[in-house]
Protein backbone atom coordinates (compact mmCIF):
# COMPACT_ATOMS: atom_id res chain seq x y z
CA UNK A 1 0.00 0.00 0.00
CA UNK A 2 1.37 3.56 -0.84
CA UNK A 3 2.13 5.16 2.33
CA UNK A 4 -0.46 8.76 2.59
CA UNK A 5 2.77 10.71 3.39
CA UNK A 6 6.57 9.91 3.77
CA UNK A 7 9.09 11.74 5.36
CA UNK A 8 12.51 11.34 4.44
CA UNK A 9 15.53 12.19 6.36
CA UNK A 10 14.10 15.51 7.49
CA UNK A 11 16.61 17.33 9.31
CA UNK A 12 16.19 21.07 10.98
CA UNK A 13 18.78 23.05 12.77
CA UNK A 14 18.10 26.76 14.54
CA UNK A 15 21.25 27.90 14.17
CA UNK A 16 23.94 25.29 15.73
CA UNK A 17 21.03 23.41 17.54
CA UNK A 18 19.75 20.56 16.00
CA UNK A 19 16.37 20.78 16.85
CA UNK A 20 15.24 17.18 14.49
CA UNK A 21 17.82 15.21 12.87
CA UNK A 22 16.77 12.67 10.42
CA UNK A 23 13.55 11.12 11.03
CA UNK A 24 12.01 9.20 8.34
CA UNK A 25 8.21 8.09 8.89
CA UNK A 26 5.59 6.72 6.89
CA UNK A 27 1.66 7.23 7.67
CA UNK A 28 -1.18 5.60 5.92
CA UNK A 29 -4.81 6.34 5.42
CA UNK A 30 -6.60 5.20 8.01
CA UNK A 31 -3.62 5.24 10.87
CA UNK A 32 -3.74 7.37 13.98
CA UNK A 33 -0.05 8.07 15.02
CA UNK A 34 0.75 9.54 18.16
CA UNK A 35 3.71 10.95 18.55
CA UNK A 36 5.03 11.30 22.02
CA UNK A 37 8.16 12.95 24.02
CA UNK A 38 9.15 14.78 26.51
CA UNK A 39 9.33 19.01 26.12
CA UNK A 40 11.75 20.12 23.85
CA UNK A 41 12.29 16.36 21.80
CA UNK A 42 11.07 18.23 18.82
CA UNK A 43 7.45 17.27 18.19
CA UNK A 44 5.88 20.54 17.25
CA UNK A 45 9.33 21.30 15.06
CA UNK A 46 8.32 18.12 13.20
CA UNK A 47 4.43 18.94 12.89
CA UNK A 48 5.10 22.42 11.87
CA UNK A 49 7.69 21.03 9.34
CA UNK A 50 5.23 18.35 8.07
CA UNK A 51 2.35 21.33 7.53
CA UNK A 52 4.84 23.23 5.84
CA UNK A 53 4.75 26.26 8.04
CA UNK A 54 8.52 25.80 8.60
CA UNK A 55 10.97 24.44 6.00
CA UNK A 56 13.67 21.77 6.55
CA UNK A 57 17.15 21.90 6.50
CA UNK A 58 17.60 18.12 5.17
CA UNK A 59 15.02 15.86 3.63
CA UNK A 60 11.95 15.98 1.92
CA UNK A 61 7.83 15.40 2.77
CA UNK A 62 5.94 14.14 -0.03
CA UNK A 63 1.99 13.00 0.27
CA UNK A 64 0.42 10.68 -2.03
CA UNK A 65 3.92 11.01 -4.11
CA UNK A 66 3.67 15.14 -4.42
CA UNK A 67 6.39 16.83 -2.71
CA UNK A 68 5.35 19.47 -0.14
CA UNK A 69 8.42 22.15 -1.35
CA UNK A 70 7.28 21.89 -5.28
CA UNK A 71 4.04 21.15 -5.49
CA UNK A 72 2.98 22.82 -1.91
CA UNK A 73 -0.92 24.18 -3.14
CA UNK A 74 -1.48 20.76 -3.88
CA UNK A 75 -0.16 19.05 -0.76
CA UNK A 76 -1.33 21.54 1.73
CA UNK A 77 -4.83 21.29 0.29
CA UNK A 78 -5.09 17.76 1.48
CA UNK A 79 -3.25 18.82 5.23
CA UNK A 80 -5.11 19.96 7.94
CA UNK A 81 -2.70 21.39 10.87
CA UNK A 82 -3.54 22.33 14.31
CA UNK A 83 -0.74 24.24 15.98
CA UNK A 84 0.28 24.32 19.42
CA UNK A 85 -1.75 27.63 19.88
CA UNK A 86 -4.80 27.53 17.74
CA UNK A 87 -4.60 30.05 15.21
CA UNK A 88 -7.80 31.86 15.63
CA UNK A 89 -8.61 35.56 15.23
CA UNK A 90 -10.58 36.78 18.30
CA UNK A 91 -12.44 39.81 16.75
CA UNK A 92 -14.47 37.04 14.68
CA UNK A 93 -17.50 35.02 15.57
CA UNK A 94 -16.78 31.06 15.11
CA UNK A 95 -18.68 31.02 11.53
CA UNK A 96 -17.01 34.16 10.31
CA UNK A 97 -14.28 32.73 10.95
CA UNK A 98 -14.67 29.35 10.04
CA UNK A 99 -15.52 30.52 6.75
CA UNK A 100 -12.87 32.72 6.16
CA UNK A 101 -11.08 29.24 6.97
CA UNK A 102 -12.62 27.38 4.25
CA UNK A 103 -12.30 30.22 1.98
CA UNK A 104 -8.85 30.07 2.46
CA UNK A 105 -8.41 26.28 1.87
CA UNK A 106 -9.68 26.46 -1.15
CA UNK A 107 -13.34 24.89 -0.36
CA UNK A 108 -15.39 25.73 -3.46
CA UNK A 109 -17.93 28.37 -2.55
CA UNK A 110 -20.87 25.88 -3.06
CA UNK A 111 -20.26 24.17 -0.32
CA UNK A 112 -18.75 26.30 2.38
CA UNK A 113 -21.89 26.07 4.25
CA UNK A 114 -22.35 22.12 3.83
CA UNK A 115 -18.65 21.94 5.03
CA UNK A 116 -19.38 24.37 8.11
CA UNK A 117 -21.90 22.45 9.39
CA UNK A 118 -20.32 19.27 9.35
CA UNK A 119 -17.25 20.75 11.18
CA UNK A 120 -19.36 22.57 14.24
CA UNK A 121 -21.46 19.52 14.66
CA UNK A 122 -18.45 17.19 14.44
CA UNK A 123 -16.35 19.44 17.18
CA UNK A 124 -19.70 20.22 18.96
CA UNK A 125 -19.79 24.13 18.03
CA UNK A 126 -23.42 23.97 16.89
CA UNK A 127 -24.48 26.44 18.89
CA UNK A 128 -21.40 28.67 19.21
CA UNK A 129 -21.83 30.01 15.30
CA UNK A 130 -22.99 33.11 16.16
CA UNK A 131 -20.29 33.73 18.91
CA UNK A 132 -17.53 36.02 19.04
CA UNK A 133 -13.92 33.66 19.53
CA UNK A 134 -12.76 36.06 22.19
CA UNK A 135 -15.55 34.85 24.79
CA UNK A 136 -15.42 31.68 24.18
CA UNK A 137 -13.65 29.73 27.01
CA UNK A 138 -10.30 27.45 26.22
CA UNK A 139 -11.90 24.41 25.80
CA UNK A 140 -14.19 25.63 22.69
CA UNK A 141 -11.47 27.77 21.54
CA UNK A 142 -9.36 24.79 20.95
CA UNK A 143 -12.62 22.92 19.47
CA UNK A 144 -12.59 25.69 16.86
CA UNK A 145 -9.04 25.38 16.17
CA UNK A 146 -9.60 21.49 15.26
CA UNK A 147 -12.49 22.30 12.92
CA UNK A 148 -10.44 24.67 11.16
CA UNK A 149 -7.82 21.62 10.65
CA UNK A 150 -10.75 19.44 9.36
CA UNK A 151 -12.87 22.15 7.16
CA UNK A 152 -11.76 20.95 4.02
CA UNK A 153 -12.06 17.47 4.74
CA UNK A 154 -8.22 16.89 4.39
CA UNK A 155 -6.34 13.95 4.00
CA UNK A 156 -4.10 14.37 6.71
CA UNK A 157 -4.83 16.25 9.61
CA UNK A 158 -1.70 16.87 12.11
CA UNK A 159 -2.76 17.69 15.31
CA UNK A 160 -0.39 19.49 18.46
CA UNK A 161 -1.36 18.31 21.53
CA UNK A 162 -4.99 18.55 20.62
CA UNK A 163 -6.70 18.07 24.02
CA UNK A 164 -4.68 20.53 25.67
CA UNK A 165 -6.86 22.79 28.05
CA UNK A 166 -9.81 20.71 27.99
CA UNK A 167 -12.19 19.27 30.72
CA UNK A 168 -11.92 15.87 31.01
CA UNK A 169 -15.69 15.36 29.35
CA UNK A 170 -14.23 17.22 26.32
CA UNK A 171 -11.06 15.31 25.96
CA UNK A 172 -12.93 12.03 25.71
CA UNK A 173 -15.34 13.68 23.25
CA UNK A 174 -11.94 14.55 21.22
CA UNK A 175 -10.48 11.62 21.64
CA UNK A 176 -14.08 9.96 19.84
CA UNK A 177 -13.56 12.52 17.38
CA UNK A 178 -10.22 11.40 16.45
CA UNK A 179 -10.84 8.08 16.38
CA UNK A 180 -13.56 8.98 13.95
CA UNK A 181 -11.06 10.87 11.98
CA UNK A 182 -8.78 8.54 11.70
CA UNK A 183 -10.74 5.67 10.17
CA UNK A 184 -11.19 7.58 7.08
CA UNK A 185 -8.26 9.94 7.28
CA UNK A 186 -4.69 9.79 8.64
CA UNK A 187 -3.82 11.26 11.31
CA UNK A 188 -0.78 12.44 13.53
CA UNK A 189 -0.92 13.40 16.96
CA UNK A 190 1.42 14.99 19.77
CA UNK A 191 0.93 14.94 23.01
CA UNK A 192 2.35 14.24 26.53
CA UNK A 193 -0.35 12.42 28.05
CA UNK A 194 0.57 9.12 27.63
CA UNK A 195 -2.90 7.03 28.06
CA UNK A 196 -4.11 9.14 25.83
CA UNK A 197 -1.69 7.76 22.89
CA UNK A 198 -2.90 4.09 24.07
CA UNK A 199 -6.78 5.18 23.52
CA UNK A 200 -6.82 6.69 20.85
CA UNK A 201 -3.61 5.92 18.18
CA UNK A 202 -2.69 3.03 16.44
CA UNK A 203 0.71 3.26 16.64
CA UNK A 204 3.38 5.14 18.87
CA UNK A 205 6.66 7.42 17.89
CA UNK A 206 8.39 8.49 20.68
CA UNK A 207 11.03 11.43 19.78
CA UNK A 208 13.45 12.36 22.27
CA UNK A 209 16.48 14.87 21.63
CA UNK A 210 15.19 15.08 18.30
CA UNK A 211 16.07 11.55 17.24
CA UNK A 212 12.89 8.82 16.44
CA UNK A 213 13.79 6.42 19.19
CA UNK A 214 10.90 4.06 19.02
CA UNK A 215 8.26 3.15 16.83
CA UNK A 216 5.87 0.43 17.61
CA UNK A 217 2.18 -0.34 16.95
CA UNK A 218 -0.36 -0.61 19.90
CA UNK A 219 -1.53 -3.87 19.14
CA UNK A 220 1.71 -5.36 19.19
CA UNK A 221 2.19 -3.65 22.31
CA UNK A 222 -0.98 -4.60 24.15
CA UNK A 223 -0.23 -8.07 22.79
CA UNK A 224 2.90 -8.77 24.53
CA UNK A 225 2.81 -10.32 28.09
CA UNK A 226 2.55 -8.13 30.86
CA UNK A 227 4.64 -8.87 33.62
CA UNK A 228 4.23 -5.80 35.85
CA UNK A 229 1.07 -5.64 38.37
CA UNK A 230 0.02 -2.75 40.32
CA UNK A 231 -1.91 -3.78 43.54
CA UNK A 232 -4.01 -3.05 46.69
CA UNK A 233 -4.01 -4.50 49.73
CA UNK A 234 -6.47 -4.40 52.85
CA UNK A 235 -4.29 -5.63 55.06
CA UNK A 236 -0.88 -5.30 53.70
CA UNK A 237 1.86 -7.89 55.15
CA UNK A 238 4.82 -5.61 53.92
CA UNK A 239 7.14 -5.97 51.23
CA UNK A 240 9.01 -9.14 52.57
CA UNK A 241 6.30 -10.93 52.90
CA UNK A 242 4.96 -9.78 49.18
CA UNK A 243 8.51 -10.59 47.99
CA UNK A 244 8.74 -14.18 48.90
CA UNK A 245 5.13 -15.09 46.99
CA UNK A 246 6.01 -17.42 44.56
CA UNK A 247 6.45 -16.16 41.19
CA UNK A 248 7.25 -12.64 42.16
CA UNK A 249 10.70 -11.39 41.32
CA UNK A 250 10.73 -7.44 42.98
CA UNK A 251 8.36 -5.64 44.94
CA UNK A 252 7.93 -1.80 44.83
CA UNK A 253 6.10 0.16 47.60
CA UNK A 254 3.95 3.07 45.53
CA UNK A 255 2.24 3.73 48.94
CA UNK A 256 0.40 2.48 52.21
CA UNK A 257 -1.67 -0.36 50.80
CA UNK A 258 -0.30 -0.28 47.00
CA UNK A 259 2.52 -2.34 45.41
CA UNK A 260 4.06 -2.99 42.41
CA UNK A 261 5.02 -6.08 41.79
CA UNK A 262 7.48 -7.93 39.21
CA UNK A 263 6.52 -11.08 38.36
CA UNK A 264 8.67 -14.12 36.79
CA UNK A 265 8.27 -14.70 32.95
CA UNK A 266 7.05 -17.92 33.46
CA UNK A 267 4.41 -16.47 36.17
CA UNK A 268 0.97 -16.14 34.96
CA UNK A 269 -1.07 -12.99 36.72
CA UNK A 270 -4.11 -15.22 37.64
CA UNK A 271 -2.08 -17.74 40.03
CA UNK A 272 -0.17 -14.42 41.65
CA UNK A 273 -4.18 -13.12 42.57
CA UNK A 274 -5.15 -16.68 44.07
CA UNK A 275 -1.54 -17.02 46.38
CA UNK A 276 -2.72 -13.06 47.87
CA UNK A 277 -6.35 -14.31 48.25
CA UNK A 278 -5.58 -17.40 50.01
CA UNK A 279 -3.13 -15.72 52.30
CA UNK A 280 -5.86 -13.23 52.97
CA UNK A 281 -4.22 -10.10 52.72
CA UNK A 282 -7.62 -8.71 51.78
CA UNK A 283 -6.53 -7.81 47.62
CA UNK A 284 -8.76 -4.69 46.58
CA UNK A 285 -7.12 -3.80 43.02
CA UNK A 286 -5.21 -6.07 40.55
CA UNK A 287 -4.18 -3.80 37.96
CA UNK A 288 -1.62 -5.66 35.11
CA UNK A 289 0.47 -2.76 34.04
CA UNK A 290 -0.69 -3.68 30.32
CA UNK A 291 2.02 -2.61 27.78
CA UNK A 292 3.74 0.04 30.12
CA UNK A 293 4.09 2.79 27.52
CA UNK A 294 5.30 4.69 30.57
CA UNK A 295 8.10 2.69 31.03
CA UNK A 296 9.19 2.54 28.04
CA UNK A 297 8.76 5.69 27.61
CA UNK A 298 10.75 6.68 31.06
CA UNK A 299 13.75 4.23 29.84
CA UNK A 300 14.00 5.93 25.95
CA UNK A 301 14.05 9.71 26.89
CA UNK A 302 15.80 9.25 29.98
CA UNK A 303 18.92 7.32 29.05
CA UNK A 304 19.16 10.11 25.48
CA UNK A 305 19.38 12.70 28.93
CA UNK A 306 22.86 10.95 29.56
CA UNK A 307 23.98 10.83 25.96
CA UNK A 308 24.11 14.70 25.98
CA UNK B 1 -5.99 36.40 -1.99
CA UNK B 2 -9.90 37.32 -1.73
CA UNK B 3 -10.24 35.31 1.44
CA UNK B 4 -7.30 37.07 2.98
CA UNK B 5 -8.45 40.40 1.65
CA UNK B 6 -12.07 39.97 2.76
CA UNK B 7 -11.18 38.86 6.25
CA UNK B 8 -8.68 41.96 6.88
CA UNK B 9 -11.23 44.18 5.43
CA UNK B 10 -13.58 43.08 8.00
CA UNK B 11 -11.07 43.18 11.10
CA UNK B 12 -10.29 46.75 10.21
CA UNK B 13 -13.76 47.59 10.47
CA UNK B 14 -14.33 45.58 13.39
CA UNK B 15 -11.80 47.34 15.58
CA UNK B 16 -11.90 50.68 17.32
CA UNK B 17 -8.68 51.35 15.97
CA UNK B 18 -9.97 52.03 12.46
CA UNK B 19 -12.45 53.86 12.82
CA UNK B 20 -10.98 56.21 15.06
CA UNK B 21 -8.10 57.10 12.90
CA UNK B 22 -10.82 58.14 10.70
CA UNK B 23 -12.58 60.16 13.59
CA UNK B 24 -9.15 62.10 14.30
CA UNK B 25 -8.09 62.35 10.48
CA UNK B 26 -11.45 64.33 9.42
CA UNK B 27 -11.14 66.38 12.65
CA UNK B 28 -7.75 67.57 11.94
CA UNK B 29 -8.37 68.43 8.61
CA UNK B 30 -11.53 69.97 8.84
CA UNK B 31 -9.81 72.16 11.07
CA UNK B 32 -7.08 72.87 8.82
CA UNK B 33 -9.33 73.42 6.01
CA UNK B 34 -11.44 75.74 7.78
CA UNK B 35 -8.58 77.58 8.81
CA UNK B 36 -6.95 78.13 5.41
CA UNK B 37 -10.69 79.56 3.94
CA UNK B 38 -10.84 82.07 6.70
CA UNK B 39 -7.55 83.39 5.91
CA UNK B 40 -7.66 83.24 2.20
CA UNK B 41 -11.68 84.89 2.33
CA UNK B 42 -9.38 87.28 4.48
CA UNK B 43 -6.53 87.84 1.94
CA UNK B 44 -9.14 87.60 -0.92
CA UNK B 45 -9.79 91.99 -0.99
CA UNK B 46 -6.21 92.41 -1.59
CA UNK B 47 -5.72 89.54 -4.12
CA UNK B 48 -7.90 91.00 -6.49
CA UNK B 49 -5.77 94.33 -6.79
CA UNK B 50 -2.73 91.93 -7.66
CA UNK B 51 -1.89 90.86 -11.86
CA UNK B 52 -2.24 87.55 -11.89
CA UNK B 53 -2.78 86.41 -8.28
CA UNK B 54 -2.56 83.13 -6.59
CA UNK B 55 -5.97 81.60 -6.65
CA UNK B 56 -7.69 79.05 -4.05
CA UNK B 57 -6.09 76.34 -5.55
CA UNK B 58 -2.94 77.33 -4.58
CA UNK B 59 -4.00 79.12 -1.36
CA UNK B 60 -6.31 76.42 -0.07
CA UNK B 61 -5.90 73.30 -1.66
CA UNK B 62 -2.54 72.86 -1.70
CA UNK B 63 -1.85 73.57 1.92
CA UNK B 64 -4.63 71.36 2.92
CA UNK B 65 -3.47 68.10 0.93
CA UNK B 66 -0.47 68.85 2.04
CA UNK B 67 -1.16 68.22 5.42
CA UNK B 68 -3.25 65.44 4.88
CA UNK B 69 -0.02 63.90 3.01
CA UNK B 70 1.34 64.46 6.89
CA UNK B 71 -1.62 63.13 8.78
CA UNK B 72 -1.81 60.12 6.40
CA UNK B 73 1.68 59.60 7.58
CA UNK B 74 0.90 59.61 10.78
CA UNK B 75 -2.41 57.19 10.54
CA UNK B 76 -1.10 54.66 7.58
CA UNK B 77 1.13 53.02 10.33
CA UNK B 78 -1.69 52.43 12.76
CA UNK B 79 -3.19 50.84 9.81
CA UNK B 80 -0.74 48.54 8.40
CA UNK B 81 1.23 47.77 12.18
CA UNK B 82 -0.89 45.37 12.95
CA UNK B 83 -0.87 43.15 9.63
CA UNK B 84 1.56 40.56 10.05
CA UNK B 85 3.57 41.47 13.39
CA UNK B 86 -0.02 40.34 14.91
CA UNK B 87 -0.48 37.31 12.83
CA UNK B 88 3.20 36.17 14.03
CA UNK B 89 2.62 37.32 17.60
CA UNK B 90 -0.38 35.08 17.79
CA UNK B 91 -0.11 32.13 15.83
CA UNK B 92 -2.54 32.67 13.00
CA UNK B 93 0.47 32.86 10.94
CA UNK B 94 0.82 29.04 10.55
CA UNK B 95 -2.93 29.26 9.24
CA UNK B 96 -1.94 31.26 6.56
CA UNK B 97 1.56 29.37 5.73
CA UNK B 98 -0.11 25.64 6.14
CA UNK B 99 -3.05 26.83 3.94
CA UNK B 100 -3.33 26.44 0.06
CA UNK B 101 -2.25 30.11 -0.67
CA UNK B 102 1.38 31.70 -1.90
CA UNK B 103 2.98 34.27 0.36
CA UNK B 104 2.18 36.72 -2.34
CA UNK B 105 -1.29 35.95 -2.79
CA UNK B 106 -0.92 36.65 1.22
CA UNK B 107 0.76 39.84 1.26
CA UNK B 108 -1.25 41.15 -1.45
CA UNK B 109 -4.78 40.44 -0.12
CA UNK B 110 -4.07 42.25 3.33
CA UNK B 111 -2.07 45.35 1.21
CA UNK B 112 -6.01 45.63 -0.63
CA UNK B 113 -7.65 45.44 2.39
CA UNK B 114 -5.31 48.39 4.13
CA UNK B 115 -5.81 50.46 0.13
CA UNK B 116 -9.14 49.83 0.22
CA UNK B 117 -9.64 51.68 3.72
CA UNK B 118 -7.57 54.27 2.54
CA UNK B 119 -9.70 54.61 -0.55
CA UNK B 120 -12.45 55.42 2.07
CA UNK B 121 -10.44 58.01 4.06
CA UNK B 122 -8.91 59.66 0.51
CA UNK B 123 -12.94 60.10 -0.60
CA UNK B 124 -13.87 61.69 2.30
CA UNK B 125 -10.17 63.81 2.29
CA UNK B 126 -11.31 64.93 -1.36
CA UNK B 127 -14.83 65.91 -0.48
CA UNK B 128 -13.23 68.96 1.55
CA UNK B 129 -11.52 70.36 -1.31
CA UNK B 130 -14.73 69.48 -3.85
CA UNK B 131 -16.81 71.10 -1.86
CA UNK B 132 -15.81 74.49 -2.67
CA UNK B 133 -17.43 73.83 -5.67
CA UNK B 134 -20.31 75.15 -4.36
CA UNK B 135 -18.92 78.64 -4.28
CA UNK B 136 -16.32 78.35 -6.78
CA UNK B 137 -14.09 76.94 -9.74
CA UNK B 138 -11.16 75.79 -8.63
CA UNK B 139 -8.40 74.48 -10.79
CA UNK B 140 -9.81 70.89 -11.69
CA UNK B 141 -6.46 69.70 -12.92
CA UNK B 142 -3.81 70.94 -10.41
CA UNK B 143 -6.65 69.36 -7.75
CA UNK B 144 -6.65 66.24 -9.96
CA UNK B 145 -2.81 66.25 -9.66
CA UNK B 146 -2.52 66.79 -5.87
CA UNK B 147 -4.93 64.28 -5.04
CA UNK B 148 -3.03 61.72 -7.49
CA UNK B 149 -0.13 63.01 -5.24
CA UNK B 150 -2.16 61.78 -2.23
CA UNK B 151 -2.93 58.55 -3.19
CA UNK B 152 0.35 57.72 -4.14
CA UNK B 153 1.58 58.87 -1.49
CA UNK B 154 -0.31 56.82 0.89
CA UNK B 155 0.17 53.67 -1.06
CA UNK B 156 3.38 54.06 -0.76
CA UNK B 157 3.57 54.30 3.20
CA UNK B 158 0.82 51.14 2.96
CA UNK B 159 3.82 49.41 1.45
CA UNK B 160 6.51 50.35 3.81
CA UNK B 161 4.27 49.90 6.42
CA UNK B 162 3.12 46.46 5.48
CA UNK B 163 6.73 45.36 4.99
CA UNK B 164 7.81 46.89 8.57
CA UNK B 165 5.05 44.85 10.34
CA UNK B 166 6.47 41.46 9.03
CA UNK B 167 9.53 42.11 10.61
CA UNK B 168 8.15 42.50 14.15
CA UNK B 169 5.66 40.80 16.85
CA UNK B 170 4.96 43.89 18.13
CA UNK B 171 2.42 46.38 16.23
CA UNK B 172 3.87 48.97 18.26
CA UNK B 173 7.18 48.02 17.25
CA UNK B 174 6.12 47.80 13.57
CA UNK B 175 4.29 51.22 13.92
CA UNK B 176 7.33 53.39 15.63
CA UNK B 177 9.92 52.03 13.07
CA UNK B 178 7.14 53.05 10.03
CA UNK B 179 7.27 56.31 11.19
CA UNK B 180 11.31 56.34 11.40
CA UNK B 181 11.68 55.29 7.89
CA UNK B 182 8.26 57.15 6.36
CA UNK B 183 10.12 60.50 7.86
CA UNK B 184 13.32 60.00 7.27
CA UNK B 185 12.22 59.60 3.73
CA UNK B 186 10.23 62.64 4.38
CA UNK B 187 12.94 64.43 5.70
CA UNK B 188 16.02 63.29 3.99
CA UNK B 189 16.59 66.30 1.55
CA UNK B 190 16.54 68.91 4.12
CA UNK B 191 20.37 69.29 3.81
CA UNK B 192 20.15 69.57 0.81
CA UNK B 193 19.60 72.76 -1.68
CA UNK B 194 21.70 72.27 -4.93
CA UNK B 195 18.91 71.55 -7.02
CA UNK B 196 15.94 68.48 -8.16
CA UNK B 197 18.73 66.18 -9.60
CA UNK B 198 20.69 65.58 -6.16
CA UNK B 199 20.69 61.65 -4.78
CA UNK B 200 18.87 62.75 -1.83
CA UNK B 201 16.29 64.43 -3.35
CA UNK B 202 15.68 61.91 -5.39
CA UNK B 203 15.24 59.57 -2.77
CA UNK B 204 12.94 61.87 -0.70
CA UNK B 205 9.41 61.60 -0.72
CA UNK B 206 8.48 65.27 0.12
CA UNK B 207 10.30 66.24 -3.47
CA UNK B 208 8.43 64.20 -5.79
CA UNK B 209 5.15 64.74 -3.99
CA UNK B 210 5.58 68.24 -3.35
CA UNK B 211 6.07 68.99 -7.24
CA UNK B 212 2.62 66.64 -7.96
CA UNK B 213 1.14 69.03 -5.20
CA UNK B 214 1.62 72.12 -7.31
CA UNK B 215 0.33 70.47 -10.28
CA UNK B 216 3.16 69.32 -12.28
CA UNK B 217 2.53 65.25 -12.63
CA UNK B 218 6.01 63.93 -14.29
CA UNK B 219 6.58 60.53 -15.57
CA UNK B 220 9.71 60.49 -12.95
CA UNK B 221 7.54 61.05 -9.41
CA UNK B 222 5.43 58.69 -10.48
CA UNK B 223 7.51 55.96 -10.69
CA UNK B 224 9.22 56.59 -7.51
CA UNK B 225 5.93 56.57 -6.01
CA UNK B 226 5.41 53.09 -7.86
CA UNK B 227 9.22 51.53 -7.14
CA UNK B 228 8.39 52.73 -3.41
CA UNK B 229 5.25 50.31 -3.32
CA UNK B 230 7.00 47.12 -4.93
CA UNK B 231 10.24 47.53 -2.93
CA UNK B 232 8.12 47.36 0.04
CA UNK B 233 5.94 43.90 -1.25
CA UNK B 234 8.91 42.51 -2.49
CA UNK B 235 10.52 43.40 0.67
CA UNK B 236 7.83 41.75 2.64
CA UNK B 237 7.44 38.96 0.75
CA UNK B 238 10.97 37.70 1.37
CA UNK B 239 10.99 38.20 4.69
CA UNK B 240 7.90 36.16 5.05
CA UNK B 241 9.72 33.51 2.56
CA UNK B 242 12.92 33.92 5.27
CA UNK B 243 10.60 33.21 8.16
CA UNK B 244 9.23 30.13 6.84
CA UNK B 245 12.42 28.83 6.03
CA UNK B 246 14.46 30.23 9.41
CA UNK B 247 11.78 29.93 11.43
Amino acid sequence: MQPLIRMTGITRFFGQFCAVRNISLELFQGEVVGLLGPNGAGKSTTMRILSGCLGASLGTVQLDGADLLKEPKLVKRAIGYLPETPPLYHELTVDEYLKFCARLKAVKGSSIKASLDRVKSLCGLDREGSRLIRNLSKGFQQRVGIAQAIIHNPQLIILDEPTNGLDPNQIIEIRKLIRTLGSSHGVILSTHILPEVQSVCDRVLIMNNGRLVYTESLAQMNSSKSDMLNIRLARPPGEPALAQLKGVVNVTTLGENRFYLQLSSTCLVETVAERIIQRGWGLMELVPQQQNLEQIFYRLTTTGENDR
Amino acid sequence: MFAIFGKELRSLFLSPLAWSLLIAMQLVLAWIFLVQLEQFLQLQPKLAGLESAPGISTLVIAPLLDSAAMTLMLLVPLLTMGMFSRDSGSGTLDLLFSSPVSLTAIVMGKYFAVLTFLAITLVLIALMPLSLLLGTRPDMGSLAAALLALTLAGTAYAAVGIWISSMTKQPAVAAVLTYAVLLLLWIINLTDNEGTDSLLQQLSLSSHFQRMLSGLVTSSDIIYFLLLILIGLILCIHRLERLRIEG
